[in-house]
């Protein structure tokens, strides 16, 4: 069945049944998926939701009266599809911990200290050339529950859009050389060296701000177009 | 910007269990809604309607940290996207929702039953709404579709035509009595896993 976005492409994502992450046990479907055509419902999908970002979305250490504790950082980088085209005006989204790794979410129980000036939601829009940017806070590694001594490693939440419905992605950007990514099962679930690489964003020493930030730049890649097969291993 | 191929896409992570106050905050957190489970809007033509049900992992228990995001077309089988070539810009519908689901693990959307839009071959698929199911414990979202039980052209569907007869009624939601309402449960395991497509 050959699709204008190619099934190949999921290949790159974990196995909806990783049971090393405990929770995939009863929420991944045991019946196999049904393949099918893709029709104009899955081909198009939402051009909106950009109006609701406001100036300063993009930056979430000025969105309280003062300035949220923690290592400000600039993450930056080019949402793409497959074919290295920049995704141009899609809505990013992001959320995060603080720097001493709590959310603000009420669910939330890891005993470090909530900032006050800091939520850790973020959203914006890419630009012609698919470029976006965000200024945050270091969010820091916290402890949850799925085996003894679990720690995720530092990681932002992202949600992207893209050209259609089935080129939605949910991820999250990691910290290059956190010393947690081999104990962590959200991270191993993807089994691909080369593609777990791309969820890492890297160090760029050319976009820091001297006396100011330190920058990373992560870049998304979508499903593409007509993308050409990946190698099977 | 380097213009080199990729060597892929970035893969998919779970969205976890945090995600409320930064994706579907509604009133509880200080962050505003870039979206939100109501996708009527005063010019909106068709039949309105509400989509309501719950969310149920293999044990049979409800998933109360469940986001679901639903794209579909407006009443005359149109999309708000201008990829849909023959789309007329003539009603701010853009057919786009999302939701949360709450303690007991429940949704809803409030929207219109959407027109028929062609299948892959241009023939008429029965009114559907594509829906993306995003969970902690969820590495990948899943996809499926919402039916309507009172729609003759389910029959013909040659998507639903797909699906072993036995699993097809987990595509298709159910009216519940008067008022426009119809009910729709998503069970991601179990006896009466819900169908999921591979897209
Ligand atoms: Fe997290």
């Amino acid at each position: 069945m050959t699709l204008l976005y190619p099934l190949q492409s999921l290949a790159a994502h974990p196995a909806r049944l990783s049971p090393d992450y405990r929770s995939t046990v009863k929420r991944s479907p045991q019946k196999p998926l049904i393949p099918m055509r893709h029709t104009l419902s899955e081909l198009t999908g939402p051009v909106y939701g950009h109006e609701t970002v406001r100036a300063h979305d993009n930056d979430l250490t000025i969105q309280a009266k003062g300035e949220p504790l923690g290592e400000r950082i600039i993450v930056h980088g080019h949402v793409r599809d497959e074919d290295g085209r920049g995704v141009p005006n899609t809505l990013v989204e992001l959320w995060q911990a603080n720097a001493c790794g709590r959310y603000i979410h009420v669910v939330d129980q890891h005993p470090a200290p909530l900032d006050p000036n800091f939520t850790g939601a973020g959203r914006t829009q890419s630009d012609a050339d698919g470029y976006y940017r965000f200024i945050t806070i270091k969010p820091g590694a916290y402890p949850w529950g799925n085996h003894h001594n679990a720690w995720r490693p530092a990681h932002i939440h992202f949600s992207v859009f893209g050209h259609s419905f089935v080129s939605r992605l949910v991820t999250q950007m990691y910290f290059p050389g956190d010393p947690l990514f081999p104990f962590d099962p959200i991270f191993n679930s993807v089994t691909d060296e080369k593609a777990r690489a791309r969820m890492i964003s890297s160090f760029d020493l050319d976009n820091t701000k001297p006396d100011w930030a330190l920058c990373y730049r992560f870049d998304i890649v979508l499903r593409g177009r007509n993308a050409t097969p990946m190698e099977t291993k | 910007m380097s213009n080199q191929r990729p060597d892929g896409v970035t893969p998919s992570q779970t969205v976890g269990p945090y995600f409320k106050y930064g994706l579907t905050p509604n009133g509880e957190y200080e962050w505003n809604d870039a979206f939100t489970n109501n996708l009527l809007t005063p010019d909106t033509s068709g039949e309105r309607i509400r989509v309501e049900g719950k969310v149920y992992d293999g044990d049979g228990a409800v998933i109360p940290d469940c986001m679901l995001e639903i794209w579909q077309a407006d009443a005359q089988g149109r999309f708000s996207d201008p990829q849909d070539a023959r789309a007329l810009p003539n009603s701010s519908f853009k057919g786009f929702g999302r939701a949360g689901t709450d303690k007991s693990g429940a949704y809803s959307f409030d929207t219109i039953k959407p027109g028929s839009v062609p299948d892959a071959d241009g023939k008429p698929q029965a009114p559907h709404i594509v829906l993306a199911v995003f969970a902690r414990g969820m590495l990948l979202h899943l996809y499926t579709r919402i039916y309507f039980d009172d729609e003759a052209g389910n029959a013909a569907d040659a998507v639903l035509a797909l699906v072993p007869a036995d699993r097809r009624a987990t595509l298709i939601a159910k009216k519940a009595g008067a008022g426009g309402t119809y009910t729709f449960d998503v069970h991601l395991q179990g006896d009466n896993e819900t169908v999921f497509f591979d897209v």
